[in-house]
């Protein structure tokens, strides 16, 4: 692609506009957006806030993806219409493919741990 | 060989046979969309790190838990650097944009400096813990810690050498096209990184230090 311009000059089918338009106003709400998404978690784990890590790890996890969410569509410039939908669509595949990997390895490594055989006490002191 | 011509032609017509359109068809920026394309399948290499973290991340093996050996304060600086390195690769742009060149490498040089400071700090992390014994042969949680985040930083690192290289293409040749480009897809690698690393202060750090 990089010898493409020098080959063809000006063969005029809209090479020459990348196609991206980002703004001052779009980046400063993204970083705005994003600070607070990084400071709320950041601050509830450090100041102590929760006692519990059940629902905690969920919160976390939710502002993480809310976060995730904000960066693709202020700082990526992800929309449905960019590269004509081929940018999202690999994208939505993308997550699919996370999904199962993610959730799978978990699901099936978590009860992979409960049928292990059981440890002695003289096991487990001669641990390395 | 290039004397020789089939006799192809019924009419008895002179023109050259073509074997391939001049003019390909393609979408216009394509070279955006397939560096979307490699970018999502670095995601699936991340993806399967964060699985075996998330298999591996409770497994001790009688080793320090991430409580004992994760320092928060120096993640909070970390993920400091990497959210102001994107919005100010974010004001690159933005000159890129409006064919600035001057301002634009100031940018990319205090991008290039923020992302030096965080691998710094990570390595720094990394030393502490190595000199305490906790390496990632200590534990099945520290191995797939010290993938994971070292994963991370490696493309880090390789975001910053790929910046240089562009800055000196870009002194060299002005802001052509083709250096638009280059820019418009290291901003794309570099803000995937930054998505990358909510994932891991959010699942690795601040989880891992929850009891």
């Amino acid at each position: 692609m990089s010898t493409h311009e020098e080959m063809h000059p000006d063969h005029g089918d809209g090479h020459d506009e990348l196609g991206v338009h980002a703004t001052l106003k779009g980046y400063f709400t993204g970083f705005l957006l994003a600070a607070g998404l990084t400071i709320i978690p950041f601050w509830l784990v450090m100041g102590g806030v929760f006692t519990k890590s059940g629902p905690a790890d969920a919160f976390i996890l939710l502002l993480a993806a809310v976060q995730i969410v904000v960066h693709a569509i202020y700082f990526l410039h992800m929309n449905t219409k960019s590269e004509g939908g081929w940018n999202l669509l690999a994208l939505i595949f993308t997550l699919v493919l996370v999904v199962i990997t993610l959730s799978g390895s978990v699901w099936i490594m978590f009860h992979l741990n409960d049928n292990m055989m059981p440890m002695t006490l003289q096991q487990a002191r001669n641990l390395p | 060989m290039s004397d020789t011509t089939l006799p192809l032609s019924s009419g008895g017509t002179s023109e050259p046979l073509r074997f391939h359109v001049a003019e390909e068809p393609h979408p216009p920026n394509g070279t955006l969309l397939g560096f979307w394309l490699y970018l999502m399948s670095d995601c699936l290499i991340f993806a399967c790190l964060f699985a075996a973290y998330g298999v591996l991340g409770r497994e001790y093996a009688g080793g320090p838990t991430g409580t004992q050996v994760l320092e928060l304060p120096t993640v909070a600086l970390n993920t400091t650097m990497l959210l102001l390195s994107s919005i100010t690769y974010g004001f690159a742009v933005l000159e890129m944009q409006r064919n600035r060149q001057k301002p634009m490498m100031v940018w990319l040089a205090v991008t290039g400096l923020l992302g030096a400071a965080f691998v710094a700090l990570e390595l720094t992390e990394f030393a502490h813990l190595i000199a305490d014994g906790n390496g990632p042969q200590r534990s099945a949680f520290l191995s797939s810690f010290f993938a994971l985040v070292g994963t991370h930083g490696l493309h880090v690192t390789c975001g910053i050498i790929w910046l240089i290289v562009l800055m000196v293409q870009v002194k060299q040749k002005g802001l052509i096209l083709a250096n638009k480009r280059r820019l418009m897809c290291l901003s794309m690698f570099w803000h995937f990184l930054d998505v990358i690393w909510v994932g891991v202060f959010s699942f690795v750090y601040l989880m891992g230090v929850l009891p």
